[in-house]
């Protein structure tokens, strides 16, 4: 049966397994990012995803080969979860040849054409242009791909989202927009923000279905997801997820995060913890013990210190490369 | 192992900080995601957590310590079952660390990349059009057309959207027919919303195919700036060569007639400042669908900026199957030996007018046709003014930080002791171009203003 008109399958307990290594990998990699940029290694603006893992982790799980992905800024997880290497990853941050950009374009400028991973963009909403363009690109090739484009609340009031939109159910491309809702847009919550703040309902004046999901449950997101790539692929158009979900670290590295309390940032981190979640699932099944877990912990350990080593020792790139990849050769 | 926690850099320009507050003591044991301190930078104070498990150890700098150094070992941990004594005796201060980073070299004064650049332009060539080969006079809004036609038939990766271009043939006509040849998925008309569609057709190019984008006039592509200058000719350089974006932005630029200030703006100067782009602004017919077709194929983002005031005129177009223009290549389309006068797009033909008004006063001028902003052909500038000994460098829009200061300021560097006069600059008035017919035209270099500053370098009355 075609992936296309598949129905819905629950995880299964192998699958549940591989969102845990996934989300964990992506939590451990950030905060050895962290850490690094505290010890100078990592410079200029540095984005944590640490809080959001479910949401990538939960929509990458049901694309499909060729599919493409767009984020803005806060992109390093989106990169794990698109297969990218660790490696190059942590070697963009740390500005060295063995980045994904030559270390040309840092935390918030990274691509893999191999992998589908179209960045990595640093202006709030222009992913959200681009990645309707991906789709567009789709429509016109008809290959059956779709695109997903991830922006935040804040982008969500960027008035190129609403062209973008419109656009979108106009010609029913194939595209997902998922709003990660980490509910502050730097400093300024959503409330602050947004006359309408249910976000999914934002593309009611053109059409375009969105539902409210529970970000910080993988297989909520996943069901979620799965139902908006179906209505998608099969050319019924656009599809809008709004994740409710919370970033547990600053905007940016330098953001002293003054504008919410030390217990609502508690409150998400030991009841909703979308890694503790799954977790407890697992542990409850009895098929996974303390020490299988105990067991991913440390090969995830082991990849984000290979990784954080490699970006060290990576050499900063050659002088030489001021001047390329400006034009392509013709 | 005993973990040492460092002095964390808290912001893009801490060098060091106020350690404010200690959340743990001696003994605490501590879990990743506890906020152990509290630091003071340059901007705020920030609270620190722990990103690794364990028993506090040591704490090596006291509460309210000032100017601790980043990277400085402010903490020791002990590991799950380590003896935390022998992790205390462990660590001693460290030296704060060396900048991971060298200063940023001094910037050579003389930019050798661009020289590189330029020659490699200069030894391309106009194709050769054989003998006996037939021209038809053709409207450049023809021949524009006529590009993009043979280009859509060549490639069917190729696609033109904007506002009006499908069913109302085009705001200017110059997409008249495309519609009925190639139907509405290759010829697509968008809603009125520039930055959307921009951004639609840079994300389309990332994704393999070549759009072509119209924008109705230039001044409404500032809406969309963001996604020609920040997407589109970035990306390549920040994705560190993967990213290609084979797009044209194109459209009419300048002034119209009597349109008044938003509907009148050149934006030659605007993007031929930015690295990443290619910029073409063409005067004649067979010149406007030569480079439209070389656009369409550059693998690179390419503005072509058009002029509405030439889209009527006709020109001779050489009958040949396939007529591809290098970029980057000027064009001397008059020779002269006493002065040299530089022009793109429409006032090339004033610039022709003036030569041959300088020429019934003895004055004979070269008219050097730019044709590419960025680009910039500066080898064949130089060269003629090598010969002429005098420059006038003239465009439509503002000289601010212009085309011609440009143009100046290459030929002072690269021919400075060729040069008998300071070089001149014709260009529009330091103005927001007005409406009214008389200041409109007081407003926008002409003719005239030409011949009199080629007159003024050549020191003739």
């Amino acid at each position: 049966m075609p992936a296309k008109s598949a129905a819905f399958k629950p995880a299964t307990q192998d699958q549940i397994l591989e969102f845990y290594r996934e989300m964990l990998l992506m939590r451990r990699f950030e905060e050895k990012a962290g850490q690094l940029y505290g010890m100078g290694l990592i410079a200029g603006f540095c984005h944590l995803y640490i809080g959001q893992e479910a949401v990538v982790t939960g929509v990458q799980a049901v694309l499909e080969e060729g599919d493409q992905i767009i984020t803005g800024y806060r992109d390093h997880a989106h990169m794990l979860a698109c297969g990218m290497d660790p490696k190059g990853v942590m070697a963009e941050l740390t500005g060295r040849e063995g980045g994904y950009s030559r270390g040309k374009g840092g935390s918030m400028h990274m691509f893999s054409r191999e992998k589908n991973f179209y960045g990595g963009h640093g202006i709030v909403g222009a992913q959200v242009a681009l990645g309707t363009g991906l789709g567009f690109a789709n429509w016109y090739k008809d290959n059956g791909k779709i695109s997903v484009a991830y922006f935040g609340d804040g982008a969500a009031n960027q008035g190129q989202v609403y062209e973008s939109f419109n656009m979108a159910k106009l010609w029913n491309l194939p595209v997902i927009y998922v709003i990660e809702n980490n509910q502050y847009a730097m400093g300024t919550s959503v409330k602050r923000a947004s006359s309408e703040t249910h976000l999914y309902k934002r593309g009611a004046s053109f059409g375009i279905p969105g539902e409210e999901v529970d970000g910080m449950d993988v297989e909520a997101v996943r069901k979620a997801a799965h139902k908006a790539a179906k209505h998608a692929r099969t050319g019924k158009g656009p599809y809008i997820l709004e994740m409710k979900t919370y970033r547990y670290r600053g905007h940016s590295m330098s953001d002293p995060a003054k504008y919410r309390t030390r217990d609502e940032v508690d409150e998400v981190r030991s009841h909703h913890d979308p890694i503790d979640m799954v977790k407890e699932k697992l542990l409850a099944t009895k098929k996974f013990s303390e020490e299988d877990l105990k067991a991913i912990d440390k090969d995830v350990k082991a990849i984000v210190n290979e990784a954080a080593e490699f970006s060290k020792t990576s050499p900063e790139p050659d002088p030489s490369e001021l001047y390329t990849d400006v034009l392509v050769e013709a | 192992m005993s973990i040492e926690i460092l002095m964390p850099a808290l912001s893009p320009t801490m060098e060091e900080g106020t350690l404010a507050k200690w959340n743990i003591k001696e003994g605490d044991t501590v879990e990743s995601g506890d906020v152990i301190a509290e630091i003071e930078t340059d901007k705020a104070t920030m609270e620190v957590e722990a990103v690794e498990e364990g028993v506090v150890a040591k704490l090596l700098v006291e509460e309210g310590a000032e100017n601790v150094k980043v990277n400085a070992v402010i903490a020791i941990l002990a590991e799950d079952g380590e003896d935390v004594s022998a992790a205390a005796s462990g660590g001693a201060p460290a030296p704060a660390a060396a900048p991971a980073v060298e200063p940023a070299a001094v910037t050579p004064a003389i930019d050798e990349r661009p020289a590189m650049a330029a020659a490699a332009v200069a030894s391309v060539q106009d194709p050769d059009i054989p003998s006996g080969t037939s021209f038809t006079s053709t409207t450049v809004r023809d021949a524009l057309r006529d590009a993009m036609a043979e280009e859509m038939r060549r490639d069917d990766t190729v696609f033109v959207m904007g506002e009006e271009v499908a069913e109302y043939q085009g705001a200017y006509k110059v997409t008249r027919e495309l519609l009925q040849e190639f139907g509405p998925k290759r010829v697509v008309d968008t809603p009125i919303t520039e930055h959307g569609f921009a951004g639609l057709g840079v994300g389309a190019a990332f994704n393999g195919l070549k759009p072509i984008v119209e924008f109705m006039t230039f001044n409404f592509a500032m809406q969309a700036i963001d996604h020609i200058i920040n997407s589109a000719a970035k990306t390549l350089y920040m994705s560190g060569g993967q990213m290609g974006c084979p797009i044209v932005f194109r459209g009419p630029n300048s002034a119209a007639s009597r349109v008044g200030a938003q509907h009148s703006q050149d934006y030659s100067a605007w993007y031929g400042n930015v690295p990443g782009l290619k910029v073409i602004a063409p005067y004649d017919a067979a010149d406007a669908k030569g480079l439209l077709k070389a656009a369409i194929r550059d693998p690179n983002p390419v503005v072509f900026l058009e002029h509405e005031l030439i889209y009527g005129e006709s020109f001779d177009v050489p009958d040949l199957d396939d007529y591809v223009l290098p970029i980057g290549k000027a064009k001397i389309r008059r020779e002269g030996t006493d002065v040299t006068i530089t022009a793109h797009s429409r006032m090339v033909g004033f610039a022709l007018e003036a030569a041959e008004i300088l020429a019934g006063e003895g004055i004979s001028a070269e008219v050097i046709d730019l044709r590419t902003i960025r680009p910039l052909d500066t080898d064949t500038v130089v060269q003629s003014v090598m010969k002429t000994n005098r420059l006038v460098a003239t465009e439509e829009g503002w000289g601010r930080m212009g085309v011609g200061a440009e143009i100046a300021a290459v030929v002072t560097a690269e021919a400075f002791d060729y040069l008998d006069a300071p070089p001149a600059r014709v260009h529009q008035k330091d103005v927001p171009l007005p409406y009214a017919g008389n200041l409109e035209a007081l407003s926008l270099p002409n003719t005239q203003d030409i011949v009199a500053a080629a007159k003024a370098v050549c020191y003739a009355e």
